[in-house]
């Protein structure tokens, strides 16, 4: 009943070509926007929008860009934390004024629009993405996925010793100043839950449209060619360098759009170790696996699923049950890898698989035969 | 001799000792991975565990003491005997037998075929659990050690090296007792691979898991005893660091500081292992020693990774691995 190509008519190659070819399928996704843009903002309160949407919205940007790295290109990246870290403190920059010392004499650039900070602030961590991409072309393999771990412990460590990305604070941290779209104020702390949320939901749409054509269009074919089997896409005459770092560019785009983010509109005070250690990580390539590697909806999926389940099962545990909340956060632990495990064994290619199969059987029902 | 050499000398030796507790926790990695293709990241949390459940069975804590009062309102905590360092060290090796049995029952006989990937994850997914385990089992706050291993500065190093150079080295007793339990465990690890049929099947699965399947061998037995195995490196390797600094949360991230000594090494080669638990030992010192306070210091945490990464580059399947052939 429902996906059903029967009856839709196709008469141009624009129309064939077009992302969501089914009819039911594109008024879904319209639909979809419409409820996000005109109706979500107008039922939101504080706790909804930081428990729940905001750190979804977020997360979603980051498990986009590491599935399009992983995922479609199949380069294993244990350095999310640290790009993130990366687009965080660009951001900040950006919007406090870059100050350049030469010779003594301070130049500074005035602040940027938020919005343009953290654009710009996606493009200094795809450069410094490029840059760790490099050795990819030699290490593959686990061999690639510890050394993304060096970026992730330097470049920690580098911010939290260079003084100057930090504006010289005392305590180390960076504090988002209050900064304005359209004269509403999106960071600082006097936001609005609507405003925030529109804000990032912004950013996740752009982000999302662009990494599902890219991913259908010349550029996604040669990073899956690569991900399949390199030697042979080299053979075809996919040029592995350049696949392979516009897939670091671009994933690293996406997760330092995510670390600014993360930064600016949501947390508004980081600490970089706290924020952006390990752990951000392994949650964000949690967020891709259990998704579903190489698709877009499954990177929304996972997103979802690794934001509520700890809310759920606070709210479970500790109002529901009563328990102490470090015991609840010890089984929190314990669930979550048991959650992991399970789905791996159950359904290796993720939610977006699940989704897959539902698909399949909604095109029949409900008459199967 | 000038004073920064000898200082440089003591720093060498530190990492030296330092290196050889990387490679103890480096070892057991690379057993699981030759015998299963599992890169196992639970390690340093098995590590953690195994530690934890020693000190549990020592005190005799009652397990699951915090869930149980807070479920049932009681309250206990202790059976109220104390057992000595080698019944309780037994104990928790069989304990972790017990774990890797579980482990190769539950989690990867049903992941058998799966991509390495994938395999990863299901590890990673382990070692959740793993903690979120061992903390409602045994508590979370940090647990003192003591199995009676010495501690404390060598005085017999410190008075011999002041005698030539004027300056007595800090060398603490239980690096050298680790020293040494690291060198017999290896040397009884290299013994069991090559001299007994349980190790020749081991080594059988390594090589090709059908081939060593239409022999024969048992491959389930085989990855128990692997696991079992790992789970012994890492009871050793959690007393060690354990006795250091105590039953915490922070010995789970020795599986980190592993996995650049895995790289420099060669993830397949037991004497990798130890070669590239050395140079990372003792190149991180040395490093902090000579370059850290020019850059503010802390370097430890970064250096061995971006030491492996350029190594890398050079040599991408490390000092010992086997040489990475690739067909289409």
């Amino acid at each position: 009943m429902f996906y059903r190509e029967a009856g839709d008519y196709k008469t141009t190659y624009q129309d064939d070509n077009q992302t969501f070819p089914i009819k039911f399928d594109r008024y879904r996704y319209y639909f979809v926007l419409v409820v996000a843009f005109a109706l979500i903002p107008f039922m939101l309160n504080d706790y909804w929008v930081n428990a729940i949407f905001m750190p979804f919205l977020i997360y979603s940007i980051a498990a986009i860009g590491l599935n399009i790295l992983v995922g479609y290109c199949g380069q294993v990246s244990l350095g999310t934390g640290g790009f993130m870290a990366v687009g965080a403190y660009a951001c900040y920059k950006f919007m406090t004024g870059i100050d350049i010392w030469l010779g003594g004499v301070q130049y500074a650039l005035p602040p940027i629009n938020i919005f343009f900070s953290v654009l710009l602030a996606g493009g200094v961590t795809a450069f410094v993405g490029v840059l760790f991409g490099l050795p990819s072309l030699r290490i593959k393999g686990f061999y690639l996925a510890v050394a993304t771990l060096a970026a992730q412990f330097f470049l920690v460590w580098l911010f939290n010793k260079w003084e100057w990305a930090y504006n010289y604070s005392a305590s180390g941290q960076i504090n988002a100043p209050e900064r304005f779209v359209f004269g509403v104020p999106v960071t600082g702390p006097n936001t609005e839950a609507w405003a925030t949320y529109l804000f990032c939901l912004v950013f996740l749409t752009i982000v999302a449209v662009l990494a599902r054509n890219l991913t259908r269009g010349s550029s996604g074919r040669k990073w899956m060619a690569i991900r399949d089997m390199d030697i042979a896409a080299e053979i075809i005459g996919v040029n592995p360098l350049k696949a392979k770092l516009t897939a670091f560019a671009v994933s690293s785009f996406f997760i330092g759009i995510s670390g600014a983010l993360f930064f600016s509109v949501y947390l508004g005070a980081v600490e970089v170790g706290e924020a952006f250690g390990i752990n951000k990580s392994f949650l964000v390539l949690f967020m891709v696996i259990i998704g579903g590697l190489g698709s877009i909806f499954g990177s929304f999926a996972g997103a979802a699923f690794l934001v509520l389940l700890p809310v759920l099962l606070k709210n479970v545990l500790v109002s529901g049950l009563g328990w102490p909340t470090d015991l609840a956060a010890h089984f929190e632990f314990l669930i979550v890898g048991a959650l992991i495990i399970g789905f791996l064994i159950a359904e290796p290619h993720g939610l977006a698989q699940l989704w897959r199969v539902a698909k399949e059987k909604l095109r029949l029902w409900p008459f199967p035969h | 001799m000038s004073e920064q050499l000898v200082y440089a000398m003591e720093v060498f030796l530190n990492g030296l000792m330092a290196g050889v507790l990387y490679a103890l926790v480096a070892l057991g990695f690379v057993l699981i991975y030759k015998a299963s293709g599992i890169f196992n990241y639970a390690q340093g949390v098995m590590a953690l565990f195994a530690a934890a459940t020693l000190v549990g069975i020592m005190k005799g804590q009652v397990p699951f003491s915090h869930l149980i009062n807070a479920v049932f309102d009681t309250d206990i905590h202790h059976f109220g005997w104390h057992l000595p360092a080698l019944a309780g060290i037994l104990l928790a090796a069989a304990f972790m037998v017990l774990l890797a049995w579980m482990v190769q029952k539950f989690v990867f006989r049903h992941l058998v075929g799966q991509e390495p990937i994938i395999l990863f994850m299901a590890t990673i997914g382990l070692a959740y659990f793993l903690e979120g385990f061992s903390d409602l089992m045994w508590g979370s706050e940090i647990k003192k050690l003591d199995v009676g291993l010495p501690q404390g500065m060598n005085t017999w190093i410190d008075e011999a090296t002041f005698k030539i150079f004027d300056y007595g080295f800090f060398i603490d007793n239980l690096d050298i007792v680790a020293t040494i339990i690291a060198a017999i465990l290896v040397f009884a690890l290299v013994l069991f691979s090559q001299y007994t049929k349980e190790g020749r099947a081991m080594r059988a699965v390594a090589d090709d898991h059908q081939a060593a399947l239409s022999v024969g061998i048992n491959l389930n037995f085989v990855w128990v005893m692997v696991w079992s195995l790992a789970g012994f490196v890492a009871l050793v390797a959690g007393i060690m660091w354990g006795t250091k600094s105590g039953v915490q949360f922070s010995l789970s991230l020795i599986a980190l500081k592993a996995l650049p000594v895995l790289m420099l090494g060669g993830f397949t080669s037991i004497p990798g292992a130890i070669v590239g638990g050395l140079i990372i030992g003792v190149g991180e010192k040395l490093f902090e020693f000579a370059i850290g306070p020019m850059v503010g210091g802390a370097t430890e945490n970064w250096f061995a990774y971006v030491l492996a990464l350029i190594f890398l580059v050079f040599r991408p399947q490390g000092l010992f691995g086997e040489k990475i052939i690739e067909r289409v």
